[in-house]
């Protein structure tokens, strides 16, 4: 376990004054990954919420060096920073040990630079990718992405008289990641901040290429008030909605089992108006579809783990 | 809010590729401005857990010594070598209260800031 008594006193890579909503987590999981290495490190941020906000010209709230490039190419602009410095260091001008580490939001990871990540994590590049899974396209007003789990409101997946939000379910982009076998895969949430703290960890001593997921709650998005962030991302842990596992080198591990307090799905449905449509009665079969999706997850999940 | 004046640059004068040159500069905007709601710290509650710093999205919990004068009075607070909590920066404080939700002895407590402002509604 990581003293944050002791955490506290080491530097901030991101420091205040950048313009993310008030409550958002996204700020506070970047905060906790960069302090979980003591090498430098060299990030890419891909567009999207974290980008935008913490860069507004002529301000940028980050301390350490940062590179935007695209929306589809975090992965393609890390490799290409890795090899620089690869071949650098092979001439004697560099001999620091420097980290490489990606942040994207899920538009830039789910859907967008998909083709990017997967890319660079079969040509193996030493670096950590971390996605913000925010689940949508939450910087331009809250249009769906492959991330948005099934039933939610968003601006392109209405609710009315036939549709009742998005018809089909979240991509499991964690599982497409293992498939390529690359040696650390994780999922993490804001909530658990000591997982959390010792994915990124692991993932920075890893050699080769290593990629953690982490849910990140959208206040006005999900919309639910800005105090509850890491509530919600507690409940959608406790549903098993956001179960939290790691797979190192092909072996699957569930860091943790909510037994006998895992909570029905509609606990988190309910707390978050982008849902509110799923409280009423005629819709309780979404609820239950959402459900048994959940349980199938989850239960294959546990499956993995146990051998 | 930026307090300070920027200088509008000709475009002969502006970085290629409007590359920001100093790190962290960011801290100049005062997001503090943002606040409705302000959060008020009582030491005699507070452990000095460092969940609140932990959890500011932010960056507007500091991490204090052993000096501060808003450390936790409950349990150790005088190692050198662990923070302990070091007050607001309330030029940064959003006001989004995660740290009063998340603060396991309540020793956080949320108050609007029409609370703090005097007759003629400055600060
Ligand atoms: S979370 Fe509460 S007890 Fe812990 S340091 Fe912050 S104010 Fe003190
Ligand atoms: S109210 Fe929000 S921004 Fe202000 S100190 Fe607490 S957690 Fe940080």
């Amino acid at each position: 376990m990581v003293n944050l008594r002791q955490l506290a006193k080491k530097e901030e890579r991101l420091g205040p004054g950048h313009r993310m909503c008030p409550g958002c987590p996204q700020t506070m999981i970047v905060r906790l990954v960069t302090k979980a290495t003591d090498s430098p490190v060299v990030v890419a941020n891909a567009t999207g919420c974290l980008e935008v906000s913490t860069t507004i010209y002529p301000f940028s709230a980050w301390r350490v060096p940062w590179i935007h490039n695209a929306f589809e190419n975090s992965a393609a602009t890390i490799s290409g920073v890795e090899a620089a410095y690869k071949a650098l260091k092979k001439k004697g001008k560099i001999d620091k040990d420097v980290k490489f580490l990606v942040f994207a939001g899920d538009g830039g990871t789910y859907d967008i630079g998909l083709q990017s990540l997967s890319g660079a994590l079969e040509r193996g590049h030493n670096f950590v990718y971390v996605c913000l899974d925010n689940e949508g396209y939450m910087n331009t007003g809250i249009q769906r992405s492959s991330a948005t789990p099934f039933g939610a409101w968003t601006n392109t997946s209405q609710v009315g008289s036939i549709l009742k939000g998005k018809q089909e379910f979240k991509k499991d982009l964690t599982s497409v990641v293992a498939s390529h076998h690359i040696p650390y895969v994780a999922q993490a949430s804001p909530s658990n901040v000591q997982d959390l703290f010792k994915k990124a960890k692991k993932a920075f001593e890893t050699e080769g290429p290593a990629f953690i997921n982490v849910l990140a709650p959208c206040v006005p998005g999900w919309k639910y008030p800005s105090e509850q962030s890491m509530e919600i991302a507690r409940l959608a842990v406790d549903s098993c909605f956001w179960p939290l596992y790691e797979i190192e080198n092909g072996k699957y591990t569930l860091n943790y089992d909510p037994g006998e307090k895992k909570i029905p799905i509609i606990k988190w449905l309910e707390k978050q108006k982008r849902f509110r449509h799923l409280l009423k009665p005629e819709n309780q079969h979404i609820v239950e579809k959402l459900q048994q999706h959940v349980d199938a997850m989850w239960e294959n999940i546990k499956r993995l783990s146990e051998n | 809010m930026v307090t300070e004046n920027h200088d509008k640059k000709g475009w002969k004068e502006i970085p290629i590729g409007g590359i920001i040159e100093e790190a962290g500069n960011a801290e100049r905007y005062k997001t503090g401005t943002w606040r409705s709601f302000r959060p008020v710290h009582h030491p005699e509650k507070c452990t000095n857990c460092m969940i609140c710093w932990v959890n500011c999205p932010d960056t507007a919990i500091k991490a204090g010594d052993v000096n501060s004068p808003d450390k936790g009075l409950v349990g150790k607070n005088d190692d050198p070598n662990l923070a302990n909590f070091g007050g607001f920066d309330y030029e940064h404080c959003k006001g989004c209260g995660i740290c009063a939700a998340v603060c396991p002895t309540k020793a956080i407590d949320m108050h609007p800031e029409t609370e703090f402002l005097d007759k003629e509604g400055e600060e």
